[in-house]
């Protein structure tokens, strides 16, 4: 029940009238400003065609991993013993030796291939095993001050990291999991690449990254004849990447100049000889006792596909030819090859 | 003065308690955690879930046999487990208690008993009825069920969120994941939102007039060993019991037993000390055991249950005839039917699935009957191979517990082969090899079976602008199929997949197969 004592007498003078005109003004210019300024004005809002809020995409470039080594250390080194130790140190003494790559502090990124949910055993993912003896030989022998293991695996993220083991090794050794997320990616730029000039890329585990290190297993694949350590850095990589299928070859002599690790290692130690790239029987991994680790990719692929994979060198992936053609690095391997067993 | 020690802030202890142990499970189990295990307790206790599904099954699964401990708790007790344990009643007394703006004669009038009351024990008898002939609903309205639902589809997500803003991505429910969706998570907040917000209205409405847990434990606690009792010798009528009452159980008259939920609010607020919980003392106050059903109610409830069963039904989608392609159930599901007497739409196998394929299902899928149950979206994951997560959480077995070798039929399960969650196609017209003359095969790379399900045709052809290309066409070999989906979460033909899983050929249903025989390379085998 409202009483009459509202009713005050009306106190609109001169000076309130002044009062709301100057405030209408200030409200109503300063909209003005802000919707009609020219854009190059300070806090200017204007976007008369629309270009200015068409979203900036945040990109970034990746820098040159690698490092600049004495002359006359070969580039390949490939170690044969009957323990996971024993043949990665075999195969770093040939090239030099780990702590030629990683110095104390250094931070470094390793990527395995975890992409399927699968036993370590079937040979489609990095063996946990070697993983676990390279970190400690980064953290201990190198003192890295951190270790990432990072991968954008095709099935679910934390499952696969967990079951092809790998979650468990890297924790023993005392590296970190990165697993991908909404907001980890960013836009990469390769400028000499053909197809993917500018592609989402995991970008949060590489944020303060000084040394990279791919780790890959060597398997068959359906579409690409193999997979090994350029076709591993498809799993740094976001977006659409099931377009990739339709021209393959391109794609991977792509990431052959994306990235320029400081050292690729492929494990020969779980060889996945068909049903590639996934596996999935036991009868299809042929175990054997070596681990080529070096800084050419497309020569330890070619080496790898020859006599890991007991192909015929005439049948090399026709990526090869072309990662060559781009730089990536160069096919013959004769007198860069140091073998120790 | 009162005593810190006392009965209520005892009961506050076991709310918090466990209203806490509910939510830590819930975010414990996830696949990288503790893997699903512990978390069913809270529905294999729950009454209703084990006495509905006896009566549509005739079984009692895996740890259902735990709900006698309530029964037990209930018998002995009353409804304690109301308002000392459930997190979903916890969740309404203290959104009660934070719109409480009320005066204490309004907080009065409101905590008298109303005849509306009555309506969960028809609920429960027309829950009951269908269950018995073999749709088990409770799910819609079983507080456990409904809150886990909720929680997994709608708060969890918005947890994920605010955890991923503020980088605390190591406490998300689901770690390393892309944006979970739910479809139809919008209904299923709606309704769990609305619940709530009927707290301002009236303080326990769900409690009080739906929930039909609260209504069997109700019909349990008749005769109950200790209860609250009045000292009229002491009592001076003054209606103070009433101000906190939650269950509106008229403290302040005869008591209500079926009604009254032990919040023990009643005897911090009588200033006489006229009342308390006890074993029957030599005089006793006059109580009111029964709840206010009627012959009517029942005759109108058995009724609507009755004709209930036949229209829900008669819908047609669990018909092996006319299901629908899409009704693809995790592996391990029972038959449609037998599926239908037994998921409560908890959810559980929903928010344990680390790919996310397992959704809520919509209306087109399973009609009003299946709403809400568990189903495979091939567009948004697949089903991985090394995992059966959501067979060990479900409670009630319409997703029974197998292993991984079971599901992969390895070992001792090699003559029943895997188990089959439907068929792959692929789709000629969409499929770019086989419509547009590129190459691509995605699809079978990413095939998990060995030998590959997906093989190929394959042709040198001059596409269209005279370049020479390698085509290799897919085709599926439903011998091997699974219906994994991996083909058609990767197909690039991402709106409408090129290669793409139907239910038939699902190993669970006789009458949903597919195929004569499996074929076998004879060399092989």
């Amino acid at each position: 029940m409202k009483n009459n004592d509202d009713v005050r007498p009306n106190k609109f003078n001169r000076r309130e009238f002044l009062k709301r005109v100057a405030f209408a003004s200030t409200i109503c210019g300063g909209a003005t400003y802000l919707a009609w300024a020219p854009e190059d004005y300070p806090f200017s809002l204007k976007d008369f065609t629309g270009a200015r809020s068409i979203p900036e995409p945040q990109q970034f470039t990746l820098p040159d991993y690698r490092v600049t080594l004495p002359t006359g250390i070969p580039e390949i080194g490939i170690g044969r013993d009957k323990t996971t130790s024993g043949r990665l140190t075999k195969a770093l003494d040939a090239i030099g030796g780990i702590t030629q790559f990683v110095q104390p502090g250094d931070v470094v990124l390793l990527k395995p291939n975890v992409a399927f949910d699968r036993s370590p055993e079937l040979g489609a993912t990095t063996s946990p095993e070697l993983l676990e003896v390279l970190i400690r030989r980064l953290l201990i022998d190198c003192r890295a001050q951190e270790v990432r293991v990072a991968d954008n695996p095709i099935e679910s993220p934390a499952d696969c990291f967990v079951k092809t083991g790998i979650k468990k090794a890297v924790e023993k050794a005392g590296g970190r999991i990165n697993l991908p997320d909404g907001n980890a990616f960013r836009i990469l730029q390769t400028p000499g690449a053909e197809l993917i000039r500018s592609w989402p890329c995991f970008y949060r585990p590489l944020i303060g990254v000084t040394k990279v290190i791919g780790v890959a297993p060597v398997k068959d694949h359906n579409l690409c004849g193999a997979s090994m350590g350029i076709k591993n850095w498809y799993g740094l990589l976001g977006g659409q990447r099931n377009q990739f299928h339709q021209d393959i070859h391109t794609i991977i002599a792509d990431l052959s100049i994306m990235i320029k690790p400081t050292l690729t290692i492929l494990d020969g130690s779980k060889i996945l000889m068909r049903n590639g790239p996934t596996g999935g029987d036991p009868a299809y991994v042929k175990p054997w006792d070596v681990i080529v680790a070096g800084t050419d990719q497309v020569a330890m692929d070619a080496w790898a596909f020859v006599n890991l994979l007991q192909r015929d060198e005439s049948k090399l992936p026709q990526y090869l030819y072309l990662a060559e053609k781009k730089g990536g690095g160069k096919i013959d391997a004769s007198n860069r090859i140091l073998e120790v067993s | 003065m009162k005593t810190l020690l006392r009965l209520t802030n005892i009961r506050i202890i076991s709310q918090v308690v466990f209203l806490g142990l509910f939510l830590f499970t819930v975010w414990a189990s996830w696949t990288t955690r503790i893997q699903g295990y512990p978390v069913s307790r809270f529905l294999e206790i729950d009454l209703l879930v084990a006495l509905s599904t006896t009566l549509s099954t005739g079984h009692i699964y895996r740890f259902l046999g735990w709900s006698i401990l309530l029964l037990l708790l209930t018998v002995l007790f009353g409804r304690v487990f109301c308002n000392w344990m459930c997190p979903l009643g916890t969740l309404h007394q203290f959104s009660g208690w934070l719109f409480n703006i009320r005066s204490v004669k309004e907080r009065q009038d409101q905590n008298r008993y109303q005849p509306r009351q009555v309506i969960k024990y028809s609920i429960l008898i027309i829950l009951l009825i269908i269950a018995a002939f073999g749709t088990v609903q409770v799910g819609l309205l079983d507080p456990i069920a409904l809150l886990h639902r909720s929680v997994a589809t709608g708060i969890s997500v918005i947890w994920d969120f605010v955890m991923s803003v503020t980088s605390f991505t190591h406490l998300q429910l689901a770690p390393g994941t892309t944006e979970r969706i739910f479809t139809g998570s919008f209904w299923i907040g709606l309704v769990f939102v609305s619940i709530i917000v009927l707290n301002i209205w009236h303080p326990r409405f769900f409690c009080r007039t739906l929930c039909p847990l609260g209504a069997l434990l109700g019909l349990l606690s008749v005769f109950p060993l200790f209860r609250i009792h009045r000292d009229m010798k002491l009592c001076t009528d003054c209606d103070l019991c009433l101000t906190r009452c939650e269950g509106a159980s008229s403290p302040e008259g005869s008591l209500r037993l079926s009604e009254c939920i032990v919040c023990m609010n009643c005897i911090d607020d009588c200033p006489e000390n006229a009342l308390s919980f006890s074993l029957p003392p030599h005089v006793s106050t006059p109580v009111s055991p029964v709840p206010d059903i009627t012959r009517r109610h029942f005759v109108f409830a058995g009724l609507i249950g009755l004709i209930g069963f036949p229209l829900i039904r008669s819908n047609g989608k669990s018909n092996d005839a006319n299901y629908s392609p899409l009704m693809i159930r995790p592996p391990g599901s029972v038959a449609e039917t037998e599926f239908l007497k037994k998921c409560i739409k908890c959810a559980q196998c929903i928010r344990v699935c680390p790919t996310n394929v397992l959704q809520p299902t919509g209306l087109q899928e399973g009609g009003i009957e299946a709403l809400w149950t568990p189903v495979l979206n091939f567009n948004v994951g697949h089903c991985q191979q090394k995992c059966s997560l959501c067979s060990y959480v479900c409670p009630t077995g319409a997703i029974r517990e197998i292993s991984v070798t079971e599901k992969l039929g390895f070992g001792k399960f090699k003559q029943h082969g895997p188990i089959r969650l439907g068929t792959a196609f692929i789709n000629r017209s969409r499929c770019l090899p086989w419509a547009n003359e590129i190459p691509c095969i995605v699809c079978q790379e990413v095939c998990p079976i060995a030998p590959k399900a997906i093989q190929t045709y394959d042709e040198e052809v001059k596409d269209t602008f005279g370049n020479l290309v390698v085509l290799n066409k897919p085709f599926i070999i439903p011998d091997l199929c699974t219906g994994c989906g991996i083909c058609q979460k990767e197909c690039p033909v991402t709106d409408q997949p090129a290669a793409y899983v139907t239910a038939v050929g699902e190993s669970r249903s006789q009458e949903r197969r597919l195929l004569l025989r499996y074929r076998t390379n004879p060399e092989e085998s």
